[in-house]
């Protein structure tokens, strides 16, 4: 069933001066919003406004500059906070994304884990949700264990339940698929974790910028997100992190800004959120973040979200015209992320001749390889819709896709 | 012919088509039409992995001559892999070494050979210096 959204979609798109350009001598039709959105005049303006008006090193500073600037700064972070409904906002750490956010928890753990503890892994995880646990178990002796999905593109829970036992220590799972779009049952996972005293992380990338994600009610030890993902800038994002983990885990990197007091006898370091944030930090980045999100919110996460799912489903059935397409992740909880192939032709091939006709999308294996192992697929063409992407949009994604077939056939 | 009057050819033939479409559609029987590799040698040892296709290589001295097969899962990526072998073999390692691929920008694929496009092909010609490399040592 599709609801009709309230969105003014035209209206929409002028807030978006890169959709007017044309690529290879055809209208852009950007349709890789889940590796990065694009950025609304409003958050450019921001970005603008910080490097004319107050460019200045933050949090030390006796100058107005550096004061206005630091204002800001944690305006943002109590945007984010407020956003996510976080208890406090030293819960939210600013870091450069979600995998610097992934990083720094698993560095965390080095020294709270032992020799034989179990980490639990999703089947559907992107890179950055694999590769720095594998180094953690390398480094402590834990076992990283992983959780099946099956053809849909859905975790099976059942087997997830099975794994957990007294010697769970972290469980991670994306909120959503990169490379499938499904949305996961976060709850259920957390819940069952916490019953067996394992912390959980929540890659939140794919998810932040279609679900209003509630941490407290989630009730999530630690949850990432990056701004790139949700009209924000390149380079910034955030750990958010319940304020006793963060209090646990040990300094992240050294630097300034992250201590109290040093001495080379001994340095002790400064409370949250500072702790881990060693360095001058992407201060605009972090300040145009907070413009994304009330640029979003403006419109409303809600009406994005039926918006885009009216796109999903319109995309879904019209794709599905397509002789010999076949769609992987079909969950029936998904985000506006569609993975196809064509019987008998090379994604590349169809991205390189979409891409000349001025339609982007992604191809390959989406940072995402076990998922094309378990399909026994090279990788995939992906296109993933924002609120900005309109019908008109998709119906192009089709005729080009048919004009590709046609052509290597 | 030596490498440069290949590549010299290649582009004369390229002139010819009013557009990418046409370009396009040229790649796509080259790449479809060739034998490029014997089946045995498509193994893990001659395969480069690159993010979007695979590129498999094999090389092997014939007299002076170095000769390169080669395939690709992807249809688009195969058919640069043809026009590169139709320059880069049945020559002297020393020629090999010496050559460069300039002639790509020519004929409107640039971004086929970039770097940042992961699809093999760069990899693909160091390889085939590098095979011209040991192969000229092995000659001196």
């Amino acid at each position: 069933m599709t609801k009709v959204s309230s969105l003014d979609v035209a209206l929409i798109r002028k807030d978006f001066p890169i959709l007017d350009r044309e690529v290879n001598g055809n209208p852009l039709v950007y349709l890789d919003n889940a590796a990065t959105s694009q950025t609304p005049r409003q958050v450019i303006d921001a970005i603008v406004d910080y490097y004319s008006n107050y460019n200045a090193n933050i949090h030390r500073g006796v100058h107005t500059l550096s004061q206005e600037a630091t204002d800001k700064y944690e305006q943002a972070r109590i945007k984010i906070q407020k956003h996510f409904n976080a208890a406090h906002s030293h819960e939210i750490i600013f870091t450069s994304g979600t995998t610097h956010s992934i990083n720094l928890v698993a560095n965390g753990f080095t020294s709270i884990l032992q020799k034989g503890d179990e980490l639990l892994v999703s089947a559907m995880e992107h890179h950055s949700n694999i590769v720095p646990w594998q180094m953690l178990c390398e480094r402590t002796g834990a076992l990283l264990k992983v959780i099946p999905m099956n053809e849909e593109g859905d975790l099976i829970l059942e087997e997830y339940h099975k794994l957990l036992s007294a010697k769970t220590k972290m469980v991670f799972c994306n909120h959503v698929s990169n490379a499938l779009g499904t949305i996961n049952n976060i709850k259920e996972i957390i819940d069952a974790a916490h019953g067996f005293g394992a912390a959980v992380l929540i890659d939140g990338a794919q998810a932040a910028p279609h679900i209003q994600a509630d941490v407290q009610d989630l009730n999530v030890d630690f949850y990432t997100v990056s701004a790139h993902k949700m009209c924000g800038p390149t380079g910034v994002g955030i750990l958010y992190g319940k304020e006793e983990w963060l209090n646990r885990l040990p300094p992240y990197q050294g630097g300034g800004e992250m201590i109290a007091e040093v001495t080379f006898e001994k340095t002790t370091y400064a409370d949250l959120p500072h702790k881990f944030e060693a360095g001058t930090p992407n201060i605009c980045g972090g300040i145009a973040f907070g413009a994304a999100l009330d640029y979003m919110n403006n419109i409303g996460i809600a009406e994005i979200a039926s918006y885009e799912n009216e796109l999903l489903q319109y995309a879904t059935e019209r794709l599905l015209t397509i002789e010999g397409l076949r769609i992987y992740g079909t969950s029936k909880n998904k985000t506006s992320v569609i993975s196809f192939n064509i019987d008998g032709i090379h994604p590349y091939d169809i991205g390189s001749i979409l891409d000349k006709l001025g339609i982007a999308v992604r191809t390959g294996h989406h940072c995402a390889q076990p998922i094309m192992d378990f399909y026994k697929i090279p990788g995939t063409v992906r296109a993933s819709f924002s609120f900005y992407n309109t019908k008109e949009e998709i119906n192009a994604l089709v005729e080009g896709i048919k004009r590709a077939k046609a052509m290597l056939s | 012919m030596g490498i440069k009057e290949i590549q010299e050819e290649i582009v004369d033939e390229f002139a010819m088509f009013e557009d990418w479409m046409q370009r396009y559609e040229y790649m796509i029987e080259l790449g479809k039409s060739l034998p490029l590799i014997d089946e045995q040698y498509k193994t893990d040892d001659n395969i480069i992995k690159g993010c979007q296709s695979k590129v498999w290589v094999h090389a092997e001295l014939q007299g002076d001559k170095l000769v390169f097969t080669a395939d690709s899962d992807a249809i688009i990526t195969k058919g640069i892999i043809a026009i590169l072998i139709r320059v880069f073999s049945n020559q002297k390692p020393q020629d090999i070494i010496e050559a460069n691929t300039d002639f790509i920008d020519e004929i409107g694929l640039k971004e086929h050979l970039s770097p940042t496009r992961a699809n093999g092909l760069v990899s693909m010609v160091k390889q085939l210096k590098m095979y011209a490399i040991a192969y000229q040592t092995q000659l001196n």
